[in-house]
Order: structure tokens, then C-alpha cells, then sequence
């Protein structure tokens, strides 16, 4: 259970400009985020020896590897479940660098989100696969965007907990707060009041315009070395306490609707669970989060999947500022998917190691570990980065 | 605005769920029933995950059940479907749930333990799937 304790850290990270129209291609994003992470590090492209990316990526590892020089490849891999795999690539390099497999593994995501293959198109496909089977039957009434499948489940949470309209909102304008002074994020000096979120337009009830994240075109990239080695590097390293995926029973992509409860996230209660026991940690030693936030709902959740208060309580936590810098969990201090990108959550782990080392735009006083998680529906994963 | 002359997504048919829709056609909402220890499941999985068994047939649900959560979708809007469209997870008396349409019920009007019914569902090409109504 503790083998991957401290075994690696995040040494570099690189983001390409976050767009709404990048007019290049995916295969050009990824290549420059690469490069990005590894310059970060101090390192040259031919010092690269693993490339693990998302199944839904459309740029293959060997494509990235050609593009930027990278050396011979001993370990490469994908990670299935859309956002659910943010965490997942970092465990894949983090197994590999700990068991000797690659000694510089670059994560990539690039995605031309906006201006190609929108997430908001809904699904399709003609190939006959289990997957698809489990897709047609929301398919087949009209249920097609990530936004209708999570708006069932945030529905029954608030219908139990009384969770409000302006509560989803705050958490919207806690994260378009730290994006209005953030330059790469699509919310840089646009401020958002709890007006324009209630006078913004229903789409998947009780989910408005700005409960969604962002449509982006963009790369961000990570490379992940050895905590050992990562202490000569450029950068302060950002040191992996814990890391963990998670999937649990009756789970589906997006839809686990059949579960006897409805109000919990439990991939992220085991995903809490693991994370905290292999780092040795609890709750009350994380001091910032980048809780993934293609929702506003999903964040609300997760505080009490990671156990930073009682169920029904996430509301009350958020209304007393807790989101906030000032707060006692500053979250995506970066603006988040919601309001930085959407380059499906590997900038908001760009943002965990910036916070780790005191580089964020909204940099809290004092930061000693950082929790982020990956897709929530879907199966995910969460780790936790600490200061070398 | 008149009825989209564009049809619904339809379902990929293969040898786990194809036996579903026929028995939709058949005007049947149907639940897969494990042949040796009995428990009910639905989507449609070949192998019960209770005892591991392949062996299944199904039973015809009541259609009687309640609002277990619900969505209204307002945008994007895909053709072959009336909007504002309500999407069901209905609570079946048999003990599973089933994602579904409600229909007949104003967007404002569908509520958490709202009884429902089923009501068999015909588009224009003849492709039958179970909706929901309140109960009457
Ligand atoms: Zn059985």
C-alpha cells in the first residue's frame, strides 16, 4: 500500500495558450506542452523515456515522441474514462519511475475542445462494444452531453441536502475570483456576479450555463521523475505523497444511477480513502485543492467525499468562504475548469504544483500539501503532492 | 413546431440488450431476471453479478413506479428530440431503476417521489421505447 510513497515527483510542467480557437493542430499543442514540461525541468526532449496520455486523446504517444525528439521509449500507456484519467496518467508514470520501468515520463493532454470535437456534440458510435451498449440507453431519449448525466445525480444531492441555486453559484464566482487575475485563463479580468449566474440560462436543470467548465483548445504536460532524482533538477519538485485510481460497484461512465445511494461520489470516498492511507495524511492536512470541476456540483460533492466536512455540509462549508484564498481549503486558485480551461483536468494539476511551489497567481500563505482529484462519474483517481 | 421529421438516436443492438428492445416492441417493459438466485437487474448484463450465473430470463414490470431524480435538458438541442425534454430516473415497484422520458407533465411540474406510470412510447418510423407519465 505504501510503495508509491514519495517514490516520484512532478518535476515540470508546461501549458500552451488556452484558446477558443487554436487553429493548430492537436498533435502542435501536445508537441509544445511537452516541450514545455521538460524545459520546466531542466531536461532536453531526448532525455524523454515514457509518454502516457488519455485514450481520448487524439495524438498517439509515438506521434508526440517523433514530434519532439523524445529518446528511446521503454514504457507508454493510455488511460481510459475521459476527465476520470488526469490522475490516472500520473499513476501510470508514477509506477513506472517507481518500479524502474522509464526515468522521465511525460503525461500530455492537447485538445482542440472548442473549435473540433466538442464534448457537448454527445456521444455516437456504430461499432457494437459493452461501452456502447451502455451508452444507448441514455442515447436512445435524447440523454447525450456530460452535462445531462451529471445533472441527475447533482439534482438528487441537492434535493437531499437542500443545496441551493446560489450555493452551485458560489463556488462558480469563488473560481471565476481567482481567474479574473490569472492571464491564462478564459476569465482573466471578467469578473462574475451571482446575478449574471442566476440570470444565465437553464441547461440540464438544476445546472446553469456557469456551473459548466469551459470549451478549450489547448496541451498541458507533466513530467514525472523519481522524488530522488527530481531534487537536482530546475524546479522545486512537487513530491507524490499518494496517488490512487478508483473505481467502485455499479459503476458506470457518467451514469451510475442505479447504486442504492445517489447523494455520494464513491470512487472519490475510496479514492479519500487511499490517497490519506498511503500518505499518511487526513483532511485536516491538506491545505489547498484542485477538485476536478467540470461542474460547479462536483466540487460541492467532493468536499465531503474527501472528508472536509460532514455530508449535507459541503453548502455551509462553501457560504463561509472556504473555496476562498482566505478559506480553509483554497480551491483551483487558478480559476479551474470552470473558469482557467478545460484541457481535461491536467491544468488543474499544473496548478497543484504550482501551489506546491509557490508560484500560483492566487498563491495562499502557507502551502504544504495540495489534494487534486480526476473526473467525477467516471472512473478517477486523486493523489497528493507534497513539498519535497 | 411540427414533429421533427428526423428520428431518435436509436440503440446499437448486440446479443446483451438486443432481446430488450424486442420485447419493447412487443409493448413489454422488461426486467432481466437471474434464473438461479432470482434478483432482478437492469441495464441488461449477461452474467449476474450477485451469484455469477448466465442463465436469465426476465420478467414484464408492473410500469408502476416513482421519480428517483430527474433532469429537464434545455440546450443543446438534437434533433429528434421535443424540448424542453425531461429525462426520468424512475424508481420501478419491482426495485430497479430505469432512465427514461417523462412525458405528459409540464417541465415545472416533475417532482422527487412523483408516482409514474409507463406509457409505451411510438415515434413515426414505428421504433417503440418505454416513456413515463404521471400516474392517473
Ligand atoms: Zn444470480
Amino acid at each position: 500500500m505504501n510503495s508509491l510513497h514519495n517514490k516520484a515527483a512532478i518535476a515540470g510542467i508546461g501549458c500552451t495558450e488556452f484558446s477558443k480557437a487554436s487553429g493548430r493542430s492537436e498533435l502542435s499543442l501536445a508537441s509544445e506542452a511537452v516541450v514545455a514540461a521538460v524545459t520546466d525541468a531542466g531536461l532536453a526532449p531526448s532525455e524523454i523515456d515514457g509518454l502516457v496520455s488519455y485514450t481520448l486523446d487524439p495524438t498517439d504517444e509515438i506521434e508526440v515522441a517523433r514530434s519532439v525528439g523524445a529518446g528511446d521509449l521503454t514504457f507508454f500507456s493510455k488511460v481510459n474514462y475521459g476527465g476520470g484519467a488526469a490522475v490516472g496518467v500520473v499513476h501510470q508514470a508514477v509506477m513506472a519511475v517507481a518500479t524502474g520501468q522509464a526515468n522521465n515520463v511525460v503525461v500530455y493532454r492537447a485538445m482542440n475542445g472548442r473549435s473540433g470535437q466538442r464534448n457537448g456534440q454527445g456521444v455516437s458510435g456504430q461499432i457494437v462494444t459493452s461501452d456502447l451498449v451502455h451508452w444507448s440507453w441514455y442515447q436512445v431519449y435524447g440523454m447525450l452531453t456530460p452535462g445531462s448525466w451529471i445533472a441527475m445525480i447533482a439534482n438528487k444531492y441537492m434535493n437531499k441536502y437542500g443545496v441551493t441555486a446560489e450555493d452551485l453559484g458560489r463556488v462558480a464566482i469563488s473560481q471565476r475570483n481567482y481567474a479574473v487575475t490569472n492571464p491564462r485563463a478564459f476569465g482573466y479580468q471578467k469578473p462574475l456576479t451571482m446575478e449574471d449566474y442566476l440570470a444565465s440560462k437553464m441547461i440540464a436543470s438544476p445546472l446553469r450555463l456557469y456551473d459548466f467548465c469551459q470549451e478549450s483548445d489547448g496541451g498541458c504536460a507533466l513530467l514525472i521523475t523519481s522524488a530522488e532524482r527530481a531534487i537536482d533538477l530546475k524546479q522545486k519538485p512537487a513530491v507524490i505523497r499518494g496517488i490512487t485510481q478508483a473505481s467502485t460497484q455499479g459503476q458506470e461512465q457518467m451514469t451510475s444511477f442505479y447504486r442504492n445511494e445517489l447523494s455520494t461520489l464513491p470512487e472519490m470516498e475510496l479514492a479519500a480513502k487511499r490517497v490519506y492511507a498511503q500518505s499518511g495524511l487526513q483532511a485536516s492536512d491538506i491545505d489547498a485543492a484542485c477538485l476536478y470541476d467540470a461542474f460547479t456540483s462536483e466540487v460541492v460533492m467532493q468536499l465531503e467525499s474527501f472528508g472536509f466536512c460532514g455530508p449535507g455540509e459541503a453548502k455551509d462549508f462553501i457560504k463561509e468562504g472556504g473555496l476562498d484564498i482566505d478559506g480553509r481549503l483554497p480551491n483551483n486558485t487558478h480559476g479551474g475548469l470552470l473558469s482557467e480551461a478545460y484541457i481535461h483536468g491536467l491544468n488543474n494539476i499544473a496548478e497543484a504544483v504550482r501551489l506546491i511551489r509557490g508560484e500560483s497567481t492566487n498563491q495562499p500563505k502557507s502551502i504544504e500539501h495540495v489534494l487534486v482529484s480526476s473526473g467525477v462519474g467516471v472512473p478517477t483517481g486523486a493523489m497528493i503532492l507534497g513539498q519535497s | 413546431m411540427s414533429e421533427s421529421l428526423v428520428s431518435r438516436i436509436k440503440p446499437v443492438l448486440g446479443l446483451d440488450n438486443k432481446w430488450w428492445w424486442d420485447q419493447a416492441a412487443e409493448g413489454v417493459l422488461a426486467i432481466q431476471r437471474c434464473q438461479v438466485c432470482q434478483s432482478l437487474r437492469h441495464p441488461p448484463r449477461p452474467m449476474c453479478d450477485q451469484c455469477q450465473s448466465q442463465e436469465w430470463d426476465f420478467i414484464s414490470a408492473s410500469g408502476k413506479g416513482t421519480v428517483c431524480s430527474f433532469t429537464v435538458l434545455h440546450h443543446p438541442k438534437f434533433p429528434g428530440y421535443d424540448y424542453p425534454l425531461i429525462i426520468v430516473l424512475v424508481e420501478l415497484a419491482e426495485g430497479t431503476r430505469i432512465t427514461s422520458q417523462l412525458t405528459g407533465c409540464e417541465p415545472d411540474e416533475v417532482d422527487f417521489d412523483m408516482p409514474v406510470e409507463m406509457v409505451m412510447q411510438r415515434d413515426a418510423d414505428g421504433f417503440q421505447l418505454p416513456y413515463f407519465r404521471p400516474s392517473q
